[in-house]
């Protein structure tokens, strides 16, 4: 199974917002599990969808220079709970601030048209001997951005299309 | 302007819903890394809430300055050295480093910045914003 948690960004404005869409199916593995002919998909996962969709806005302002964690959630509401298969999950994440050392950007889940979640994500910038730490492939992140489509929608600060920087600048 | 009170009262608020710990237990005295058992990430979290509670802005290093001590300049062997402390007392002019400076290991700088110090910084950018 592949850690993707979102199929496809819809928008997707540099340092600014990104939205995703997440379309649930009962060819998923994990629902199987969770539960037993009831499958749901588990919240735990919607955030992490958010934070996939947040995150990357996050490594893309940064030019992919910094290992971007998911830190806190320091506001998280579900206003309701469940997922089913057919559903589909539209996040949005608004970066709210964006520092050297790290983000935070506001976040909202829609299940079809509805208000599912709201919250805030922060990210930290991993520093000093933790930067150094292996924690995914280098270029892991621009690989994401390029299968969800991030350079098909995306646009930079003046509106202009994003200019895809390729794997070798990146990992050059 | 908002009073001295009325500033403790906001940090207090900000702190309780970052570290989600108990009113009583921030006390002007509280150390923030130590006693509150802030994280680095929290930090990301507070300065953000103090901005939007004071309407102030506040460079994260003005807290506590943490590229100090990521610094192969100022550390070795995990300690401050006599340029990093001279340079620590002109980023935190108002924290009392007595203590730290006995034995200036860079995880007891946990030991420094207290709620008060926060207070100060506060009071100070509001002052400012005021002017």
């Amino acid at each position: 199974m592949h850690w993707y948690w979102i199929d496809r960004f819809l928008l997707f404005e540099r340092k600014k917002r990104a939205r995703a869409v997440k379309l649930i199916t009962l060819g998923e593995d994990y629902l199987h599990q969770h539960f037993p002919y009831f499958p749901v998909m588990p919240a735990s996962l919607i955030i992490e969808g958010v934070a996939q969709t947040g995150g990357l806005l996050i490594c893309e302002a940064n030019g992919y220079r910094e290992k971007v964690v998911l830190g806190k959630l320091p506001k998280f509401v579900f206003h309701e709970t469940v997922a089913f298969p057919g559903d589909t999950l539209t996040y949005t994440t608004d970066v709210i601030s964006l520092t050297g050392n790290g983000a935070i950007v506001s976040a909202t889940v829609h299940k079809n048209e509805r208000l599912m979640a709201e919250g805030e994500v922060v990210f930290a910038h991993l520093k000093g001997g933790f930067a150094q730490t292996t924690l995914f492939a280098e270029g892991n992140m621009y690989e994401m951005m390029q299968l969800f489509g991030a350079y098909e929608v995306g646009v930079d600060e003046e509106g202009n299309p994003l200019v895809d920087p390729k794997f070798d600048e990146i990992c050059g | 302007m908002p009073t001295k009170e009325e500033i403790f009262e906001g940090v207090r608020k900000t702190l309780v819903e970052a570290l989600v710990v108990d009113e009583e237990s921030v006390t002007p005295e509280a150390t923030l890394l130590g006693d509150l058992g802030a994280e680095s990430i929290d930090l990301l979290d507070i300065v953000y809430q103090l901005e939007k509670t004071f309407n102030i802005k506040i460079e994260q290093a003005e807290l506590i300055p943490t590229d100090l001590l990521n610094s192969t300049q100022y550390v070795v062997d995990g300690k401050l050295t006599a340029d990093g402390l001279s340079e620590l007392r002109k980023r935190m002019p108002n924290a009392n480093l007595e203590n730290f400076e006995k034995n200036p290991m860079i995880q007891n700088l946990a030991t420094v910045l207290t709620v008060s110090d926060i207070c100060y910084l506060v009071e100070e950018k509001v002052g400012r914003a005021e002017c």
